[in-house]
């Protein structure tokens, strides 16, 4: 089991109101396993996502990560955490525009305090694994929309984590560029890669092998009809 | 750490115009002070050569009484004060740091020197054959004083140029007579000084200090100044040190050892001085100091306007890359990398201000010392110091951005467009 979450919830204060958003949440993800999370807007997807990806603390519940929990974890023990257990993808690639794409790549190992040559022979490898062995030196404004989120992909797997987090890969890429982006994270799978995406769009949901619904910060299985 | 310093000149080559404005206070209050400390250190070398005088550096040991020069014009020779003998010139030889001696005797404001009707108000001085050497003049006209001369008694005189200016004006001198205590001496030669040099002069003291050489000075030969003035009196000493920095040192030694052939009771404060003009020097070295030390304090404002400007201008560059923050914290960086990237950042930017602010410091003191025509040193511990200074000023003013950076929550810096 790669991760496991319990009873998770969440509260938002809101001036002086408490705002539920996460309400005793279970999930349990296995290694290789290719899950997609739905919801509409404002159901708490990304907050799921930020507990997940050891960005937020839960207000209660537990979340255990590769056999660790996450109660209590102090602050660079939880960057560390998010640096070799989780690899995200953000709608936006955010890639760092004085960087080349290799550079970009290989910052995560930079964190680790990699040596330059170790980790930019890491990144090559990787950046050739999503396509784009032709593209290292391209600063991030020479390459379309797509290649930048394969760029993206390319820095949350070089670090080979135990989880891969998605949030709307193809949100902001035209069709075609989201097809590609949709096989990458196939290929991923197949090769071992354990993925939670995060999507409102039901065809891109339907490439995952398990789907679940947030609503009113609820959790169930399935609830995809395409 | 070596690639925040090379990411750290790319953001700043990225916004040129905005890191030079940011680093404008910093350029400014680093130039001023580089320019105000380059002036200081000509001026004060100024200061030291100038009334050091053209190089010879010679202390004058002369009797005293309470500090005050005796004039022995007014005053008879105190009791128990004799002539300095050849030995005691040969111990002052001796010592180190001790290039030459010349004993001699001296009246300013001199009385009783006349030609026909017209009186000379200046120096006179009667010598032995060192003093020219030692003081650093040279013959200009006619001859200098022989072995004869001494020996024989001989009424004669030279001038320097000052005296026979006063005295002769438009005529050559040598040959003509000078009445001297009511003796006539034959002119038989005029002195220069090898180096003039135009002294600046500020106070009383420093007026005095030259007066002398300014009316001019007759000189006799030392073995008739019993026949004019009085038998036995003590003579004054010029000792010309090896350099500068000795003087202070070659004069105490000298006041020892001429003060050991002294026997004058303790009351009546009668010993021999040495005027260190070298320590008038740094005395008024001092004050020029403290004068520029205010200017550096007011320049030194600039530079604290220069750290607040930093401080803003690294506030907005924390805002405006909040997702950059953000997004390194995701992948793993730890507060303290986000910390160190900026407040490199503001140390590079503030460092690079410093080094352009020393150079147009030094541009700066060119363009004083061209235009006022006052002297500069560039001062290089002053210029490390300049630099190592702006980039603690990057350091301070750069910690509460960074510290703001480093605490942002990912979540928020994430959530931000």
């Amino acid at each position: 089991m790669v991760l496991e979450l319990r009873d998770i919830c969440k509260d938002y204060m809101r001036g002086k109101m408490v705002v539920p958003v996460l309400k005793n949440i279970n999930l349990t993800v296995d290694e290789g396993e290719y899950i997609a999370i739905m919801g509409p807007s404002g159901s708490g997807k990304t907050t799921l996502m930020n507990l997940i990806g050891c960005l937020d603390q839960p207000t209660s519940g537990k979340r255990i990560l590769q056999g660790v929990d996450l109660d209590g974890v102090n602050d660079n023990r939880m960057a560390d955490i998010r640096n070799r257990q989780i690899g995200f993808v953000f709608q936006n690639a955010d890639l760092l525009p004085g960087l080349s794409a290799l550079d970009n790549v290989a910052l995560p190992l930079v964190y680790r305090g990699m040596r330059k040559k170790a980790r930019r022979a890491k990144a090559a490898d990787m950046l050739a694994r999503v396509g784009l062995a032709d593209r290292m030196d391209f600063k991030p404004n020479q390459l379309s929309g797509g290649q930048c989120q394969r760029v993206a992909i390319a820095r949350a797997m070089v670090g080979d984590p135990s989880l891969l987090l998605a949030d709307e890969p193809t949100g902001a890429l035209d069709t075609q560029s989201g097809q590609q982006v949709m096989e990458l994270f196939h290929h991923l799978n197949a090769d071992g890669a354990t993925i939670i995406m995060i999507t409102h769009a039901p065809e891109v949901a339907c490439c995952a092998q398990k789907t679940y619904l947030i609503r009113d910060g609820k959790i169930q299985k399935g609830g995809v009809t395409v | 750490m070596f690639e925040n310093i090379g990411l750290s000149f790319q953001g700043i080559w990225n916004h040129k115009l905005r890191s030079l404005l940011t680093m404008l206070g910093i350029i400014i209050g680093i130039a001023s002070i580089i320019a105000i400390v380059s002036t200081i250190k000509g001026t004060n070398e100024q200061i030291k050569q100038q009334l050091i005088g053209a190089g010879n550096n010679v202390v004058k040991v002369q009797l005293c009484q309470g500090g005050y020069q005796i004039n022995l014009q007014y005053n008879s020779i105190p009791d128990g004060v004799g002539v300095l003998s050849e030995d005691t010139r040969a111990q002052l030889e001796e010592l180190d740091g001790v290039l030459d001696v010349s004993l001699y005797r001296e009246r300013t404001y001199v009385e009783n020197v006349y030609r026909q009707n017209s009186a000379f108000n200046g120096t006179m001085r009667g010598i032995d054959s060192n003093y020219f050497d030692v003081n650093g003049y040279h013959l200009y006209l006619g001859r200098g004083f022989t072995q004869s001369d001494y020996e024989n008694y001989s009424k004669v005189a030279i001038l320097d140029q000052a005296a026979a200016e006063s005295i002769f004006p438009g005529e050559n001198p040598l040959g003509q007579i000078l009445e001297i205590y009511q003796e006539p001496f034959t002119v038989v030669g005029v002195v220069a000084q090898r180096s003039t040099y135009e002294p600046q002069i500020n106070s009383y003291e420093e007026y005095s200090l030259y007066v002398g050489s300014q009316s001019g000075a007759v000189y006799l030969p030392d073995t008739l100044w019993p026949i004019i003035c009085q038998y036995d009196e003590p003579q004054t000493v010029d000792i010309q040190a090896r350099s500068t920095d000795d003087m202070t040192s070659v004069g105490r030694e000298a006041e020892e050892i001429i003060n050991a052939t002294l026997s004058v009771s303790d009351e009546s404060d009668i010993s021999y001085a040495s005027t260190d003009v070298l320590e008038q020097a740094q005395q008024l070295q001092q004050l020029a100091n403290a004068t520029n030390q205010q200017l550096i304090w007011i320049a030194s404002i600039s530079l604290l306007v220069g750290g607040i400007g930093v401080m803003n201008i690294m506030l907005v560059t924390v805002t405006e890359r909040t997702r950059e923050i953000g997004l390194k914290k995701a992948i793993g960086a730890r507060r303290s990398r986000i910390l160190w990237q900026f407040l490199t950042e503001a140390a590079v930017l503030t460092s690079l201000g410093g080094v352009i602010g020393v150079l147009a410091g030094i541009g700066m003191a060119q363009v004083v010392s061209r235009v006022a025509g006052s002297p500069t040193a560039i001062s290089v511990p002053a210029t490390l110091i300049a630099v190592l200074f702006s980039m603690l000023i990057g350091v301070i003013f750069g910690l509460m951005p960074a510290v703001k950076a480093a605490n942002l929550n990912p979540i928020d810096a994430l959530r931000r467009e």
